[in-house]
């Protein structure tokens, strides 16, 4: 088994046809540039002579030690952002990919804004690189910029017959070099360039080559990469919680006598934030905070407790699902159409709430001094984090102060639009009353039951075919809760439409003349939140599967009916044909293997998979899946393929056993025994294909998940002939080898 | 109070001794590098070496493992397999998050002690203990084969 990751040249072929972004030679760009100081939202550049460190602006500062430190504003969940952001700068400031290192950059909008989010600081949305790929660019070529200018007044040569490269300034003529090091006290003398160039593309050594190693691949190889749960600070005291049992209970009464009793127990107190309640019990490490949880008496105020179960939820979803929702698109008539129709096909979809279950259990490390707040994090959401911890405290925003650390994982989950967790550590501390720093830690147990989950949803198909099999009418009605709804992200429901719920089925590329998509949006006492790919990660699955029981109701090749469906939309069509060509679709398989195609734009990007199965006597096992990616230019090819490795892995796991079922208002599933998820004796080998794009770069972090449900899916049914309606597999019977 | 030999290194930690390995390393000697991800024996994030062999320190008590030689990720590239299964990991790509790997590696390096040349089936069963939420395995397993080629 391995994992290739190949540039496909008829896949550039294939691309030619897109309507690619003209650009010039050189760019110059009006790209928010701020400064190197809080609250230098400008970027004046704080010149200085005789400085040891130069900081031409809020993402680059170059040490006399000739080291470049890239402050990164997006948080490194595993995704590859610190590596391609300092791809972005090493590029334009020609850098050696040695000397570059990354830092999390502070909590502070007005400089580390996400400029794909309206300027709140926050990592989300597979928008990392995105957002900043020219921003970083001319932080890199600014910085380069003034070098080149230190070293022109200083060797009394025009700056245009200075070269850059590899970390070394040079100028032929005079034969003289310098590295950047020795050029930092000058440049950090200069003004700060406002008309900033940026390479032609054909200059590349960094961008699109596959040449970088990953900047945090030494650290996290020998156990030295520092996490959240890693901090350690003097007489920090550790924090382990216990939620109520079932969602909107309040605690009633504690008896902590049997806690207090533990040795190494500090503390015992109930906390109360905006968004949830419990009791916290403080100690001197996790292990004797653990068992003073564990020992914990506590009697539940459950008036306001949900208590339904998943068989009941699904039972009023599919009820809803009969009705007319909001409606997110329409075209045509479908009404109708479906008259006219020859033939109607009707299916639903459901798919269950899914835990995030990182790997690094949720934690968050807070210390409450007068007026001000420190948090240490690894923080996805700085604006809303800091917003809401300062509300909470009381103190205005800008006094409570993040230190970033590395995420393990996150897949959404650390960005809570209401900051869950960061103010259930902010509200152990203050209830607490101690200005030791505090760490909460969440035990595996209460990050699997903690809700904030992917939220369950019904989806309801109605296509109508005409007497050739052509699909003239497509009906699909969406039924679960809102994700965008009720919180700080209101704003984004319009007429009745959470666009994450519609995520995918709204914007189905597809041509069919008569098209309708409704939605009910359902609320129910389940905290829910997005999860890796959004409404993608059920949409992708019910409309890809259901396309397939149409191309076999109308014994259709799956890739070919898709292509047809595709004409309009030659980016997806060039990404599905490489897919397919690579997995080499129209060869027959041996007996007992079949295939599935499918095909998903998310955040941008379109994404096709070919998944393999070979039915053997302990199961169908998952041979291989071939994957296609266009996200624009690859800034990093390996990052790219990691991504999409890492999304059909992720997305393996929920199609193949994942499910938060609930009963009576209990969560059923606490540790990996029962929320089990993929392992190494069942992952596939994974190919990757990019086609080649000088488009504008989009995500990758999220695109690859959606997609495999589908594919594996539609390759059980070409083996079993029956349409699987319902994830996980596990529990419709499918047997996995 | 446990006297343990970790990391070659006679070491004395004033824990009860009901306390699993994990958290006497982790919040009473400052090494980090073992990780925390279940406290169950299911996800293999903790794994340290007792003896040699791969073990899962946070469902191992102090008081089991007194007398025994404990290796962790802090050291285990000073011997020649961990570091050619770091330097594997490195050239692999391996790390995502990054969460999970220490006990990968640990994992890792144990299987490639008592195996030259490990075969598909020989990773699956040695490594199929260790959750990545990250899915790096298709990784996991070049690394591995990649650390195998270069000790051989
Ligand atoms: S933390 Fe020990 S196996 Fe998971
Ligand atoms: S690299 Fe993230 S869990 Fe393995």
């Amino acid at each position: 088994m391995s994992t290739k990751h190949i540039e496909n040249a008829s896949a550039r072929e294939a691309t030619s046809r897109r309507d690619f972004l003209k650009v010039g030679a050189v760019l110059t760009l009006a790209i928010y540039l701020p400064g190197c100081s809080p609250g230098d939202d400008k970027g004046a550049g704080a010149a200085a002579s005789g400085a040891t460190k130069f900081e031409p602006n809020a993402f680059v500062r170059i040490g006399a030690d000739n080291t470049v430190t890239v402050i990164s504003k997006h948080i490194e969940m595993g995704q590859g952002t610190y590596t391609g952001l300092a791809t972005l700068v090493a590029e334009e400031l020609d850098a050696a990919w040695s000397q570059i290192s990354v830092e999390g950059a502070p909590a502070d909008a007005k400089r580390y804004g996400n400029l794909a989010m309206g300027g709140i600081q926050g990592t989300g949305g597979s928008t990392a690189i995105a957002n900043s790929y020219e921003q970083y660019r001319q932080a890199g070529a600014a910085a380069k910029a003034m070098l080149v200018a230190a070293a022109a007044n200083r060797w009394k040569v025009a700056a245009g017959e200075i070269q850059v490269a590899g970390g070394v300034v040079s100028h032929a003529a005079s034969k003289k070099t310098a590295a950047f090091g020795d050029l930092v006290a000058d440049a950090a003398a200069l003004p700060v360039p406002t008309d900033i160039k940026l390479k032609d593309p054909k200059d590349f050594v960094y961008i699109g080559k596959a040449v970088t190693a990953r900047v945090d691949a030494r650290a996290k190889s020998t156990g030295t990469a520092k996490y959240t749960q890693d901090v350690q600070l003097p007489g920090m005291l550790t924090a382990v919680i216990m939620h109520p049992p079932r969602f909107g209970s309040k605690v009633k009464s504690v008896d902590d006598t049997k806690a207090r009793a533990i040795k190494g127990v500090v503390n015992v107190v109930t906390f109360v934030t905006p968004v949830s309640t419990g009791v916290a019990v403080l100690a001197n490490d996790f292990w004797s905070a653990k068992k003073g949880r564990d020992a914990l008496a506590v009697e539940w105020d459950e008036t306001n407790a949900f208590s339904q179960g998943s068989a009941e939820i699904m039972a009023d979803y599919r009820k809803l699902a009969k009705t007319p929702g909001a409606v997110a698109r329409n075209d045509g008539d479908v009404d109708a159409a479906f008259k006219k129709a020859a033939r109607v096909i009707e299916a639903t979809y459901e798919v269950p709430f899914l835990a995030h279950s990182s790997m690094e259990p949720l934690n968050c490390v807070v210390q409450i001094s007068e007026n001000a707040c420190e948090i240490w994090n690894g923080e996805q959401f700085q604006t809303l984090d800091q917003g809401a911890v300062a509300k909470l405290l009381g103190m205005p925003p800008e006094n409570v102060k993040f230190n970033m650390l590395f995420a393990g994982g996150s897949f959404g989950r650390r960005a809570n639009p209401l900051g869950d967790y960061v103010l259930e550590a902010a509200a152990i501390a203050k209830a607490a009353a101690t200005p030791m720093p505090v760490k909460m830690v969440w035990t595996r147990e209460e990050d699997t039951k903690g809700g904030f989950y992917r939220p369950a949803y019904v989806h309801q198909f109605k296509a109508g075919l005409d007497k050739d099999g052509t699909i003239v009418a497509w009906h699909q009605r969406i039924v679960g809760q809102s994700i965008m709804g009720g919180g700080p992200m209101q704003g984004m429901v319009q007429n009745g439409i959470d666009p994450t719920s519609v995520e995918g089925a709204a914007n189905l590329p597809y041509t069919i003349p008569n098209l309708r998509v409704e939605l009910h949006t359902t609320t129910i006492g389940v905290p829910i939140q997005w999860w890796r790919s959004v409404g993608s990660s059920h949409s992708a699955y019910a409309i890809e599967c259901f396309l397939d029981e149409l191309a076999k109701a109308t014994n259709k090749d799956p890739f070919e009916l898709r292509r047809g469906l595709l004409a309009n939309h030659p980016r997806h069509k060039a990404v599905l044909e490489l897919a397919a060509e690579k997995a080499e679709w129209s060869k027959p398989l041996a007996a007992g293997r079949t295939r599935g195609i499918a095909v998903h734009e998310s955040f941008g990007t379109v994404v096709a998979e070919v998944a393999e199965v070979t039915k053997t006597a302990a199961g169908y096992k998952l041979d291989r899946v071939v994957c296609s990616v266009d996200c624009g230019v690859a800034v990093n090819p390996n990052i790219i393929a990691m991504q999409m490795e890492s999304g059909i892995g992720y997305g393996l796991s929920a199609a193949l056993s994942g499910a938060i079922t609930l009963k009576g208002g209990l969560v059923e599933q606490s540790n990996f025994h029962q929320y089990t998820v993929l392992r190494m004796n069942q992952a596939p080998a994974i190919e990757v294909h990019i086609v080649p794009s000088t488009e504008k770069p989009t995500g990758v972090g999220e695109p690859g998940t959606p997609v495999i449900a589908p594919a594996l899916v539609n390759a059980l049914m070409a083996s079993t002939g029956k349409p699987i309606r319902a994830l996980p597999l596990s529990a419709q019977g499918i047997k996995m080898a | 109070m446990a006297a343990l030999t970790i990391n070659g290194k006679s070491v004395e930690v004033d824990v009860d001794p009901d306390m699993p390995l994990l958290w006497a390393l982790r919040d009473h000697l400052s090494m980090t590098g073992t990780k925390y991800g279940c406290g169950m024996a299911l996800c293999g994030a903790c794994t340290v070496h007792i003896d040699g062999q791969p073990s899962r320190s946070c469902s191992i008590p102090v008081s089991a493992v007194e007398g025994k030689q404990i290796t962790t990720i802090e050291t285990i590239g000073d011997s020649k397999v961990g570091a050619a299964a770091q330097e594997a990991w490195i050239t692999e790509n391996v790390a995502q998050c990054g969460y999970c790997q220490s006990g990968q590696i640990m994992s890792a390096t144990a299987l490639l002690t008592g195996n030259k040349a490990p075969t598909d089936a020989d990773i699956d069963a040695a490594m199929s203990g260790n959750i990545c939420r990250c899915a790096t395995y298709p990784r996991i397993r070049a690394a591995i084969k990649r650390a195998a080629g270069s000790l051989a």
